[in-house]
């Protein structure tokens, strides 16, 4: 215990093991997130990295295995109790409430800020009320911070991709997450889209010390924003270490560049 | 010409309260398909069970009276009953239990089943629910009086000479207000944003932290009221009865006509099929031999699937590859 508090682990997985029937996604995994850091999950296409989120935010549970949150081992949760204690998420595949505002996409960020009962809702009176007002301004804040005023009203199905992408972003900061976990945040996106969301994210820890955890396959990226990275390929850690140790490690470039496996 | 014509009037107002009420029975399909995906088969029961519950508590009557007097116990009633406002409260609050128990003991295990499992789930629901309504309140034909105004509306038929029931206009208040508050909850509650993400994308719902136990429980509810209010005017109007969960029937084609994710086409396909039946038995009826409001809806239904599958409001339907 007295190491951790040293190192100030906000997140441990140990010894992770994974398996959908015969096939091993993630095989005895262990890395840590330190508070206050970017980490970087890097890997081939298949290496396990998005099981290893799903994992984390308990979409997934494990075979084998510990969870390590703020300090505590982490019992079987559900994904909707692991947001209350202050994990927020984006997709792979943008998952956005496509016919929803993005007002009223990002004001679902909040849900787990918002405490009102069943009857003040229905009646919107007392506490439902002054909560709609409180939360909408911390959402107006998330809006003026990702620059996106504009669409505030839009329906976001009918958004770019590259937009999407940021309001999923939006949704997520809404929460004021403690742990961040961003999957492929910059996938499919322009070099300029690459660079705003960039900016957002390191903005994001350093204005508001939120902890980052994310996939990317940009390396160029990864390099530029992650204090530390974390490699896998075919379910295994095989690298973990500050950016400039991660690409002269041998193993990390033969997975890259294909070598075969012995 | 056929405008001219002051039946013309009042067959249009008598089709758009008929067809209030098929939209109220519509909505309560949408609600649960919009927020589960599930097609629930046990609506029509559902509006039955209600409305039986709400006589039971009106008229004082023991539940289970039946079994219970297997072990000698023979009251059939234990009083005079509550006023009607208790009753449908108490009912309210059936319906909300009741929806609970439909959430653990019939969807809870089948999470994550192919909907047709789930759809076959809800006819088993309704055939129990049928059983238990029965066993409750027994099968008897029950009168059921809301204190309501009945009878021609002697305003309307003194300005205009039209024949328009009192009870229908009611009917059309109370479920105009009834989506009215619906609309307004969904919009600027936090559940009722909760409810809209849901219905959008499970995953993404569950990671900003709503359960979807919590959401299913109180969207069954949601149609357990809108049951309740649809129970309580057919059953005003034709008395309680096993044919009440029937209507549900009647939902059918209004869905076919407004797509089964939209609740302002329940509304419009509802309004459409309750005017178009009218006026289709009163003008062409006559050249056909009549009675052609048994399947003037389906016919029309028909038509909606063979060339506008999706519906007039319902999300367009698109594959990708």
């Amino acid at each position: 215990m007295e190491e951790k508090k040293q190192n100030n682990r906000i997140m441990e997985v140990k010894d992770i093991t994974l398996r959908f029937g015969g096939v091993t996604a993630i095989e005895g995994v262990s890395f840590d997130i330190l508070e206050g850091e970017v980490r970087a999950i890097i890997g081939p296409n298949g290496a396990g990295k998005s099981s290893m989120l799903n994992v984390i935010n308990g979409f997934y549970h494990p075979q084998q295995g510990e969870v390590w949150f703020n300090g505590q081992k982490r019992g079987a949760m559900k994904p909707y109790q692991i947001a209350y204690q202050g994990i927020a998420r984006t997709f792979q595949n943008i998952a956005l409430f496509k016919g929803m505002s993005t007002l009223d996409n990002i004001m679902t960020g909040r849900f787990t800020h918002m405490k009102s009962g069943m009857i003040s809702q229905v009646f919107w009176k007392g506490k439902a009320e002054k909560e709609e007002y409180e939360n909408r301004e911390a959402v107006e804040k998330v809006i003026d911070f990702l620059e996106i005023q504009t669409i505030r009203k839009t329906e976001v199905g009918k958004l770019p991709y590259g937009l999407q992408k940021r309001v999923e972003l939006g949704r997520a900061l809404a929460a004021e997450p403690k742990l961040l976990l961003l999957d492929e945040p910059m996938a499919g996106m322009n070099v300029e889209e690459k660079e705003d969301m960039s900016r957002f994210i390191l903005d994001v820890n350093e204005e508001f010390g939120t902890t980052v955890a994310l996939i990317e396959h940009d390396m160029g990226v990864v390099m530029d924003i992650a204090d530390r990275v974390v490699v896998m390929d075919y379910g295994k850690n095989i690298g973990d270490g500050t950016p400039k140790e991660i690409v002269s490690n041998q193993k990390v470039v033969d997975a890259y560049l294909g070598v075969s496996h012995d | 010409m056929f405008f001219l014509d002051p039946f013309f009037y009042e067959i249009l107002i008598s089709g758009l309260l008929a067809g209030v009420m098929y939209a109220l029975v519509a909505l309560g399909f949408v609600l649960i398909f919009k927020a589960s995906g599930i097609f629930n088969f046990a609506q029509g029961v559902l509006a039955l069970f209600a409305a039986l519950t709400l006589v039971g508590f009106q008229t004082g009557q023991i539940p289970f009276a039946h079994l219970l007097s297997l072990f000698g116990l023979h009251a059939t009633h234990w009083g005079a009953g509550f006023p009607t406002i208790v009753a449908l409260l108490f009912s309210l609050g059936v319906m909300v239990l009741l929806a609970w128990l439909i959430v653990q003991i019939v969807l809870k295990p089948l999470v994550n089943q192919e909907g047709i499992i789930l759809f076959m789930a809800t006819i088993g629901l309704a055939y129990v629910l049928e059983g238990v309504g029965d066993l409750m309140w027994g099968a008897n034909v029950k009168e059921l009086n809301i204190g309501l105004p009945e009878g021609p509306s002697e305003i309307i038929l003194d300005a205009t000479d039209m024949f328009i029931d009192k009870l229908e206009i009611s009917a059309a208040i109370v479920a105009i207000v009834l989506v009215v508050s619906l609309t307004l909850f969904s919009q600027y509650t936090k559940m009722g944003r909760a409810l809209r993400a849901v219905a959008d994308d499970h995953q993404a719902a569950l990671s900003v932290g709503i359960s979807l136990e919590t959401i299913w429980w109180i969207v069954w509810s949601v149609s357990g009221l809108v049951a309740l209010v649809a129970g309580v005017m057919w059953g005003a109007k034709s008395g309680v009865q096993f044919s009440l969960s029937l209507i549900a029937l009647k939902a059918l084609p209004v869905l076919m006509l407004g797509g089964f994710t939209s609740i302002p086409g329940a509304i419009v396909g509802g309004l459409i099929i309750g005017v178009g039946e009218k006026l289709f038995e009163f003008y062409i009826g006559p050249l056909i031999g009549g009675a052609t409001e048994n399947w003037f809806a389906y016919m029309l239904a028909l038509l909606f699937l063979l060339f506008r599958p999706q519906g007039l409001f319902g999300e367009k339907i698109i594959e990708r590859v």
